[in-house]
């Protein structure tokens, strides 16, 4: 068990390093001249070389690269270009309403999927489960912003006054938090509830035709009592493992549905570095969500391997 | 840029009976024929400008606006309304419709090639270089790929039209790859065991033989299904891209970025809105379908083709 944990972990620490070599190998090979975006259109030939030099863009690339690792171990994801503050505390700003975004979505699209999966397995191949499956394809086949968009078009023009607390502006009120939540958290959950309602219904038609379901049904359990307490419970194994991958991979990647709704997260974060050119800014959160993914996997698989031995066999 | 996987199966059946299931199956023969309309409607973007004497990059300020400026809806001079530069919507969304579909289809073909080679390879070879490849392909899968391709997009600003374009296939691709290699290496692993392997390997066939001549033809059903449930998700991948600002540059208008530069005005102008979203449903909801229609036509398990599942 430990030994398998250590490995995991060595594992983790290997793609965290290929990643932050990556941005590096990026930011170095990149033709953008940093010390214009910092020093803007009106900065001197002597204002451009020192600003180098505080950048230490004049010094050896290896070196460079050693300090960069070395500022990451510190937890220093370096300066933003723009104003200059630390990308770790403006980072660390945004968190609460990302997270805020993505575990209060994650709740409804799971349970959304898992009951739209649970139906249609029950009901496999009748007008139910068409019904369900239409919907999923439906999800699918939605774009994430293009579901954000028609939710916000629909709800501002419609509800006139009463729409008002779906949108103010600047970080959600505690008052309005769930007015102001409630449309990015449907967009985020429909499209991924469909998902999820796929792997449940696939999970619940292996688990129904198990020997253990017959044995239960043939002891004249009730189907209400084979389907949730039986048959629920081994099939919910691979979709609670894909809700702690998604979450992590989610944190960082809410940037479309962030923007539509005017959340200031870190997605939206991102977005407003894209027109600055605030690299760090986006290099930072590049690897704060990779530490996001990587997490959520080790707790997944270490989790997993409690509960299921096997899978410690190499 | 996530890939659907499908289960893995047997062997599945091929050639003319797959065509005649495919057929019979109403909703993927009129997904089919949606696309057949919207490849019309990109093919003929060049008339549609000509027709209404509207380029897709020219802007009409006094027809295109009104005295408030705000873009005018649909009529007779803008036969799907203006959009808030006063260009025009229809030609602009045809356009956009051959972006949509070159991006979609050029980045599945392009993740093909690599995915079939890496999971064939990992996949018969086993051993280390499985345990290699396995892991390289799970690193990938491990990069928030859209942050990733932020990243890309604003260390290398591209200028010219063109360069957008490529770059965007070029980065879809890419993270496409690992999860086509994974589900290949799945299947060929049951099938590394069977019998015509063993035969062939009996009589003297060296492991690129076996790997080219008597896996590859058994992979091509889960080949075609896997390619053709990439386009939609390419397709959603760069409309979200362009949506962003790092896909599909400008003057080429694609339907993410009409999304995206549309977005302070849809309240007064719905068809801003309304026009890329139902065309970008409309393609990957088709895409999606024809895909399961294929899968059920080649795999004709029948918990499969009833449950769509």
């Amino acid at each position: 068990m430990t030994g398998f944990v250590i490995r995991r972990l060595l594992y983790s620490l290997v793609v965290l390093w290929l990643v932050s070599t990556l941005v590096f190998a990026f930011l170095h090979l990149s033709p953008v001249a940093v010390e214009r975006v910092v020093g803007g259109p009106r900065a001197t030939a002597a204002d451009l070389a020192q600003i180098r030099r505080n950048l230490g863009l004049d010094r050896p690339v290896p070196a460079q690269y050693g300090d960069f690792l070395a500022r990451l171990l510190r937890g220093d994801l370096g300066d933003s270009y723009v104003n200059g503050a630390p990308v770790a505390t403006l980072v660390a700003e945004r968190l609460p309403t990302t997270l805020l975004l993505v575990l209060g979505a994650g709740v409804l699209w799971f349970t959304g999927g898992v009951v739209i999966g649970v139906y249609g397995a029950t009901r496999a191949r009748r007008a139910g489960d068409r019904a369900a499956t239409a919907l999923v394809l439906a999800g699918l086949s939605t774009p994430p912003f293009v579901m954000a968009l028609v939710l916000l078009h629909v709800f501002s023009t419609g509800l006139g006054e009463v729409g008002i607390g779906f949108f103010e502006a600047g970080p959600p009120s505690r008052e309005r938090l769930l007015q102001r939540m409630v449309l990015p958290w449907a967009a985020l959950a429909f499209l991924m509830a469909a998902a999820y309602a796929r792997l449940t219904r696939g999970a619940m038609l292996d688990v129904l035709g198990e020997d253990y379901v017959r044995t239960a049904r043939a002891k004249g359990l009730p189907e209400r009592r084979v389907v949730y307490r039986h048959a629920l419970r081994s099939a919910l194994t691979p979709v609670v493992t894909q809700l702690g991958v998604d979450v992590g991979a989610l944190v960082g990647s809410t940037v479309v549905i962030e923007k539509v709704f005017g959340l200031q997260g870190v997605g939206q974060l991102v977005h407003q570095s894209i027109t600055l050119g605030d690299t760090p800014v986006i290099i930072g959160v590049t690897l704060l969500a990779t530490v996001f993914v990587v997490v959520a996997n080790l707790l997944v698989d270490v989790g997993y391997s409690v509960l299921d031995p096997r899978v410690r066999l190499p | 840029m996530n890939l659907p996987e499908p289960e893995s199966g047997p062997a599945p059946a091929r050639g003319r009976p797959a065509w005649r299931r495919f057929r019979r199956d109403g909703q993927s023969v009129a997904a089919l024929a949606v696309l057949a309309l919207v490849t019309a409607f990109a093919l003929m973007a060049p008339v549609w400008a000509a027709w209404t004497g509207h380029p897709y990059d020219a802007t009409f300020p006094r027809e295109g606006l009104d005295a408030g400026g705000r873009p005018v809806g649909p009529g007779a001079e803008f036969w799907l309304g203006a959009d808030q530069l006063g260009r025009d919507v229809l030609v602009r969304a045809a356009y956009g419709a051959r972006v949509s579909l070159a991006v979609g289809v050029a980045a599945a073909a392009l993740a093909t090639l690599p995915g079939v080679a890496v999971g064939l390879l990992a996949g018969y070879a086993g051993g280390a270089v499985d345990t290699v490849i396995t892991r390289l392909l799970d690193i990938t899968l491990a990069l928030p790929a859209l942050l990733v391709a932020i990243t890309l997009a604003t260390t290398f600003p591209v200028t010219s039209a063109t360069a957008g374009l490529v770059m965007t296939v070029l980065v879809i691709a890419f993270f496409s790859v690992a999860g086509f290699g994974r589900v290949i290496r799945g299947q060929v692993i049951a099938l590394r065991e069977r019998e015509f392997v063993a035969a062939a390997r009996a009589l003297g066939a060296g492991h690129l033989r076996i790997m080219a001549v008597e896996l590859l033809p058994n992979l091509t059903a889960q080949i075609t299904v896997l390619a053709s449930l990439l386009v939609p998700t390419a397709i959603v991948a760069e409309a979200t891209l362009s949506f962003l600002g790092v896909g599909v540059r400008p003057p080429t208008p694609s339907w993410g970025s009409m999304l995206g530069e549309g977005g302070e005005v849809f309240r007064t102008a719905w068809w801003l809105l309304a026009v890329p979203a139902a065309l970008l449903l409309l393609t990957t909801l088709s895409f999606n379908l024809v895909g399961d229609g294929v899968r059920d036509a080649l795999d004709p398990r029948p918990d499969r083709a009833a449950g769509r599942g």
